[in-house]
């Protein structure tokens, strides 16, 4: 009734402009073409054929951190590396986020010592993280996803988009595979 | 060429700089005098008859509690006799110095950086003495058996806030 209706049949549709820029920014995310280990091989596989990440508007990786504004950190993060890691992700233009793919870039998994960053919150601020060694792919789809939720809530304003940051983490459940949220 | 006459023909030129021979699991392994092993090592690549002209290895060995502490090991390989010889030099931990033997094998310049990075072991007359595999701004080395194993303590739920509060998360 009223108003919307109307709007609607001559071909127009009311929304918010918060709504609509962060359905943009979900739908078109391009992710950092980086791969640091194991883990990098089933976000490929993730974006394969078979678990087919363009599904969700993700077809294209870009090599270049300025085109960027995903940044899957898919496999433990050395030390040496960290810097190299940081660097990346200050080129990256905002809005930008993180996901922490794995147990070693979320906590240093069990590499426990002096070579590896003990979570790759240490270096850069993370959005999700996906728990599994290595996750599957519909793990990393399903954080993909939890991303997307969390975009879609953001506020358009002055601040950085970060400025009231919540984490998620997506963690795999152990009887029935399946995935819960905690947050 | 088996192990007794690569044994003699060291000890016929060097004598007591070659000490403890050993022939546990079929390869000959002898300790070397620190201060004479580029001569050792010289002689040993550009014998006619010996010919070790490969340096397979190099690697440090801390043996925490033993004097000296630790050693350096060499792995030589002969393609003329098929042969391994394996030399090893013990290094005092309160003066970690070895003579650099990158100028009989080149090959050495980086397993010396490692073996500095890792253990401290200083090898003097190297042409570039820097860490190889950790950070520069690195303190101590790591490989050494009195540095900690975990990095750090691992989170549970029932220590997690404890460890939170520490941890050096980034900034945006």
């Amino acid at each position: 009734m009223g108003i919307e209706e109307k709007a609607a049949n001559l071909g127009i549709v009311t929304t918010t402009l918060e709504t609509v820029v962060n359905w943009g920014r979900t739908n078109a995310m391009w992710p950092l073409t980086f791969g640091l280990a194991c883990c990098a091989i089933e976000m490929m596989s993730a974006q394969a054929s078979n678990y087919d990440l363009s599904r969700f508007g993700m077809e294209i990786n870009r090599p270049s951190p300025r085109q960027a504004d995903l940044m899957i950190v898919s496999g433990r993060v050395s030390r040496k590396m960290a810097p190299v890691l940081r660097r990346l992700y200050d080129q990256m233009s905002d809005p930008k986020w993180v996901i922490a793919m794995g147990d070693c870039a979320s906590c240093g998994g069990v590499f426990n010592n002096y070579a590896i960053v003990q979570g790759v919150d240490e270096v850069v601020p993370v959005d999700v993280y996906v728990a599994g060694c290595p996750p599957r792919p519909e793990a990393l789809i399903d954080g993909i996803m939890r991303l997307h939720e969390k975009v879609m809530k953001e506020k358009i304003s002055g601040t950085s988009h970060n400025a009231d940051r919540t984490t998620i983490r997506v963690e795999q459940e152990q009887q029935d595979g399946g995935l819960i949220q905690v947050t | 060429m088996d192990n007794a006459t690569v044994l003699n023909r060291l000890r016929d030129t060097f004598g007591a700089v070659v000490s403890a021979p050993d022939e546990r699991h079929g390869d000959l392994k002898v300790c070397i005098e620190a201060s004479r092993l580029p001569e050792v090592g010289r002689w040993l690549r550009d014998e006619a008859d010996l010919q070790y002209t490969l340096l397979e290895n190099l690697c440090g060995v801390d043996y925490l509690g033993r004097l000296p502490r630790f050693e350096v090991v060499y792995h030589l390989f002969s393609f003329q006799n098929a042969h391994r010889l394996c030399l090893k030099v013990g290094v005092p931990e309160e003066h970690p110095v070895v003579p650099s033997v990158t100028s009989v094998w080149p090959t050495a310049n980086w397993h010396e950086r490692e073996t500095y990075d890792m253990f401290g072991i200083v090898f003097e007359g190297h042409p570039s003495l820097e860490r190889i595999l950790m950070p520069e701004e690195w303190a101590g080395h790591p490989l050494r058996k009195d540095v900690p194993l975990g990095y750090e303590e691992v989170a549970f739920t029932f220590n997690e806030d404890r460890i939170y509060a520490h941890k050096p998360f980034a900034k945006e």
